[in-house]
C-alpha cells in the first residue's frame, strides 16, 4: 500500500466524518433554538402541507431568488442543478453494479460539467461587475467560487484532456467504502481534484454553505400562517406566563 | 429642532438603482436615550464599562433563544438578491443600508466570536472584533432600518433583516445604548398609558369633543364610548387616532361604522394604545407587558371581541403575536377571530349588506392604496393568504368610485415602507425619512401623472404621520394622505336606518 493511498484514504475518512458530524451539529443547533414568535413572511400558507409546498418551490426552483434578481437566479439555479447532475454522474464511482438512473445521467452529467463552470463564471463575474455585490464580497466569497471552479475544471480536464485510470479510481473508492483499501492512481490532476473535494467537504459545515440545511429552518419560510387559530409558544416564553 | 440641510432626491419617471456611495448616511444618528429613559425600561442608564463582554454574552443568549437569528447569521451567501430591495438604500445609496450589509454589521461580529472560521481566519471571512467603532456603526445603521421585511420577501433563504435589527437593538439596550425616540415612547406607555402620553381624563375630554363635532357634522348622536363594561367590542387603536390629522378622520369612521351596525363598543383608558414599540427594540418582555394591558382591559370590561384600529405594526403584533404573548383568548366569543382588524370588521358588515354607502360622496377623490409593510408582510386579514391586500381595497371600492393601484412591484408583499416605521419616526432622522420615502413617492407620482390620483389611503398611523410630513418635500400636498376609514366615514349612510 503506497503512502499516497494511505494519505488520501485517511483524508477522505476524516473529511467525511467532519462533513457529517459538522452538519449534524449545526442542524442540532438550529433545531434546538426555539422560534418564540410567529414570523412567516406573509402572504404565507395557512397549513403545514402548504408550507411543505412553499419550501419545495423554494428549494427546487429558488422561487424567492427568481422574484428578486434574474441574473443571479439564472446563474445560481443553473449552478445548483448542474452540480446535482454532476454529483449524480459521479455516483458511478460508488456503486457496483451502477444504478440505471445513474447510467442514464452520464451523458447529461458531462454537459452539466460545462454548464456548471459557465454558471460559476457568471456568479463570479457578478462579484466584480455589480458594485453592490462587489461591496459585500469577502475574500472567502471569492475563494469559494474559485474552489468550485477549480474542482469543475480539474474534473473536465480529466474527462477531455488528460484521462485518468478510472477503473483503478473506482476500485480505490469502493475499497474505502468496503474497508478493503485499493491503490489510488498517482495522477496529478486527479490528486488536485480529490484534494479540492476534500477541502470542500471540510469547509462545508463551517462556512456559508450552511445555507443548504439553513433554509429548511428559516422561520419566515417554514411557519404556517395560523397565529390566530393555534397558540404558538416556546418553552422560555411559556416560563414568563408562569412567573406572572 | 434644526435639521441639517440635505438634498431632496429628484423623482424619476422610472426607478433607478443608485450606485454605491460609501458613507453617504454615516452622519445620520438618532438621539440616544438619556439615563432616566433607559432606567424606566430597566436598561442600564449609560454604556456599561464591560459593554463588550456583556454584548457578546447577550448575543450568545439571543442566538440560543431565537432560531431566526441563529439560522440567519449562518445562512447568508452574499448573493446580493436583497441589495437593491431596501428603500433606505434606494433612497440614499449608502451600502450599509443594503439589507445584506446591514446584517453583516452583526454577522462579522458573530463570525469573530462564535464561528471557527472567524476565530482563526478573521480576515478571510470578514470577521471583526466588537470595537467601539463597530458598536457606533450598529447604532447608526440598526436605527436606519424600519424592520419592514421587504428584504425577507426576496431572500432565497427568507433572511429577515428585521429579526437582526431587533436583536441588535436588544443587545445595545442591554449594555446601556438605547434610542431616545423609541424608548421614551415605551416609557410613556408604562407611566401614562399610551404612546402620545395622553392621560385618561384628557382622553375622556377628547372623545367628548369628538362626539360634539360629529354631532355638528351629522346631526346624529354618534358615541365614542370609553371604559363601558359589558359591550360587544373593545376597540384598541393607535393613540394618534384620538387627535392627530388625518388619523382622527378614521377614528370618526370607526365610530360611524359601529353606530350604523348597531354593535356596541368601547375604547379603554387602560389600553388606550394599540401600538407596541416593544417590537421595534426586539424586547420580548416589553412587548408582552405592553400587550398585557389589552388582555387586562378586555377581561375588566367583559367584552366579547377585540378589534384593532388602523395601525401597521400594532396589527402585526396583534395578529401574529398576541395569541403567543397574552393568549389564550378563551374568555372571548369563539365565533370571531381574535383579534379582528377594523377592516375585517367593516368588510364583513359590507359583505353581508349591513352598511350602505353614497359612493359619490368620495367622487372628488381619485384614490390609490399604500400597503403598509407590517400588514402586508407580517400579518393577514380574512381567511385566505393575501386577504390583507384584498380587504382594504374591497372596502375602498365599496365606498368610492375612483381607485387605481400603484405599480405591481411596489404593492402587496413588494410594497415599499413609508420610510418612517420601526422606531424611526423622529425629527432627528428627517433626512433618512425623506430619502427613504423615495421609492414609494416615485410609485405615487406615476399614478398621479397617469390617473390624476389625489388621495393615498392607508391603514397605519406611522405611515400617515410620515407621509403628511414627508410628501410636501416632494411637492405633494399633505391632504393627499388619509385612512381607509376616512373614506368610509365620508360615504357611509347613517340617518335612514
Amino acid at each position: 500500500m503506497s503512502t499516497l493511498t494511505v494519505i488520501y484514504g485517511l483524508l477522505f475518512y476524516g473529511a467525511t466524518a467532519m462533513l457529517v458530524l459538522g452538519v449534524a451539529n449545526r442542524i442540532r443547533t438550529y433545531a434546538k433554538a426555539p422560534a418564540p414568535l410567529k414570523i412567516p413572511t406573509t402572504p404565507a400558507p395557512l397549513t403545514a402541507s402548504g408550507v411543505r409546498w412553499r419550501m419545495a418551490r423554494e428549494v427546487v426552483f429558488f422561487e424567492s431568488l427568481f422574484k428578486s434578481s434574474m441574473w443571479t437566479w439564472i446563474f445560481g439555479w443553473l449552478f445548483h442543478v448542474t452540480l446535482l447532475l454532476v454529483t449524480l454522474r459521479h455516483l458511478r464511482y460508488f456503486q457496483e453494479p451502477v444504478w440505471l438512473p445513474v447510467q442514464l445521467v452520464q451523458p447529461l452529467g458531462i454537459m452539466a460539467g460545462f454548464a456548471m463552470v459557465a454558471a460559476l463564471g457568471g456568479l463570479w463575474a457578478r462579484r466584480w461587475l455589480v458594485d453592490r455585490v462587489r461591496y459585500i464580497s469577502t475574500p472567502s466569497d471569492h475563494l469559494m467560487l474559485l474552489l468550485l471552479l477549480a474542482i469543475g475544471l480539474s474534473g473536465l480536464t480529466m474527462r477531455f484532456v488528460a484521462h485518468t485510470d478510472i477503473i483503478a479510481l473506482k476500485a480505490f473508492v469502493l475499497g474505502l467504502m468496503r474497508f478493503n483499501w485499493q491503490p489510488l492512481p498517482a495522477d496529478p490532476v486527479l490528486l488536485v481534484h480529490l484534494t479540492l473535494v476534500v477541502l470542500l467537504m471540510i469547509i462545508f459545515p463551517i462556512s456559508k454553505l450552511l445555507h443548504a440545511p439553513g433554509v429548511f429552518f428559516s422561520p419566515t419560510r417554514n411557519q404556517a400562517d395560523n397565529a390566530r387559530e393555534v397558540r404558538h409558544i416556546s418553552a422560555w416564553a411559556a416560563a414568563l406566563d408562569k412567573k406572572a | 429642532m434644526a435639521t441639517a440641510k440635505f438634498e431632496i432626491p429628484t423623482l424619476k419617471r422610472y426607478p433607478v438603482i443608485p450606485l454605491v456611495q460609501v458613507g453617504a448616511m454615516s452622519h445620520i444618528k438618532s438621539f440616544p436615550a438619556a439615563g432616566p429613559i433607559q432606567k424606566t425600561l430597566g436598561f442600564p442608564e449609560a454604556l456599561v464599562d464591560d459593554w463588550q463582554d456583556k454584548a457578546i454574552a447577550k448575543m450568545g443568549e439571543m442566538l440560543g433563544k431565537y432560531r431566526s437569528l441563529q439560522v440567519y447569521m449562518d445562512a447568508c451567501v452574499h448573493c446580493g438578491a436583497c441589495s437593491d430591495k431596501c428603500h433606505y438604500f434606494l433612497g440614499t445609496g449608502d451600502p450599509k443600508n443594503m439589507p445584506v450589509a446591514r446584517q453583516d454589521l452583526m454577522r462579522k461580529v458573530y463570525r469573530r466570536y462564535f464561528t471557527f472560521a472567524g476565530k482563526y481566519f478573521p480576515k478571510l471571512v470578514g470577521a471583526v472584533d466588537l470595537t467601539r467603532e463597530v458598536l457606533d456603526d450598529w447604532y447608526n445603521y440598526y436605527y436606519q432600518c424600519s424592520e419592514c421585511r421587504r428584504c425577507s420577501v426576496f431572500c432565497p433563504y427568507g433572511i429577515d433583516t428585521a429579526e437582526i435589527t431587533m436583536a441588535a437593538r436588544e443587545i445595545m439596550d442591554s449594555v446601556g445604548l438605547g434610542q431616545k425616540y423609541t424608548n421614551e415612547i415605551i416609557g410613556k406607555v408604562h407611566t401614562i398609558g399610551n404612546n402620545l402620553g395622553m392621560p385618561g381624563p384628557a382622553l375622556k375630554n377628547t372623545l367628548e369633543g369628538l362626539e360634539e363635532d360629529t354631532k355638528d357634522d351629522t346631526g346624529l348622536d354618534i358615541k365614542f364610548p370609553l371604559d363601558v363594561k359589558g359591550v360587544d367590542v373593545l376597540l384598541v387603536t393607535p393613540s394618534a387616532d384620538f387627535f392627530a390629522e388625518p388619523h382622527i378622520e378614521s377614528m370618526i369612521g370607526y365610530a360611524k361604522v359601529f353606530h350604523a351596525s348597531g354593535i356596541s363598543w368601547t375604547l379603554s383608558s387602560h389600553a388606550s394604545e394599540a401600538g407596541n414599540f416593544g417590537m421595534f427594540i426586539g424586547n420580548y418582555e416589553q412587548m408582552r407587558n405592553i400587550a398585557l394591558r389589552v388582555r387586562e382591559a378586555a377581561l375588566e370590561l367583559g367584552v366579547k371581541r377585540i378589534v384593532v384600529g388602523e395601525c401597521g405594526h400594532a396589527w402585526r403584533v396583534a395578529y401574529s403575536f398576541w395569541n403567543t404573548l397574552i393568549g389564550p383568548f378563551d374568555f372571548l366569543d369563539p365565533r370571531y377571530p381574535v383579534p379582528q382588524h377594523i377592516c375585517e370588521f367593516t368588510d364583513g358588515l359590507i359583505q353581508r349588506g349591513a352598511l350602505k354607502f353614497d359612493k359619490e360622496a368620495n367622487d372628488s377623490r381619485i384614490i390609490t392604496f399604500h400597503d403598509s409593510c407590517n400588514v402586508a408582510r407580517g400579518s393577514r386579514m380574512g381567511n385566505m393568504p393575501g386577504g390583507q391586500f384584498v380587504i382594504p381595497r374591497r372596502i375602498i371600492t365599496s365606498v368610492a368610485n375612483h381607485f387605481y393601484d400603484m405599480a405591481p412591484e411596489t404593492i402587496h408583499e413588494s410594497t415599499f415602507c413609508c420610510g418612517g416605521g420601526g422606531g424611526l419616526l423622529t425629527d432627528d432622522l428627517m433626512e433618512l425619512r425623506v430619502k427613504g420615502a423615495l421609492p414609494r413617492t416615485q410609485a405615487l407620482k406615476q399614478v398621479v401623472d397617469d390617473h390624476g390620483v389625489n388621495f393615498m389611503a392607508m391603514i397605519c398611523a406611522i405611515c400617515k404621520s410620515q407621509f403628511t410630513k414627508v410628501l410636501p418635500h416632494y411637492g405633494f400636498d399633505m391632504s393627499m394622505v388619509g385612512g381607509v376609514h376616512q373614506l368610509v366615514s365620508k360615504a357611509i349612510r347613517l340617518g335612514d336606518k
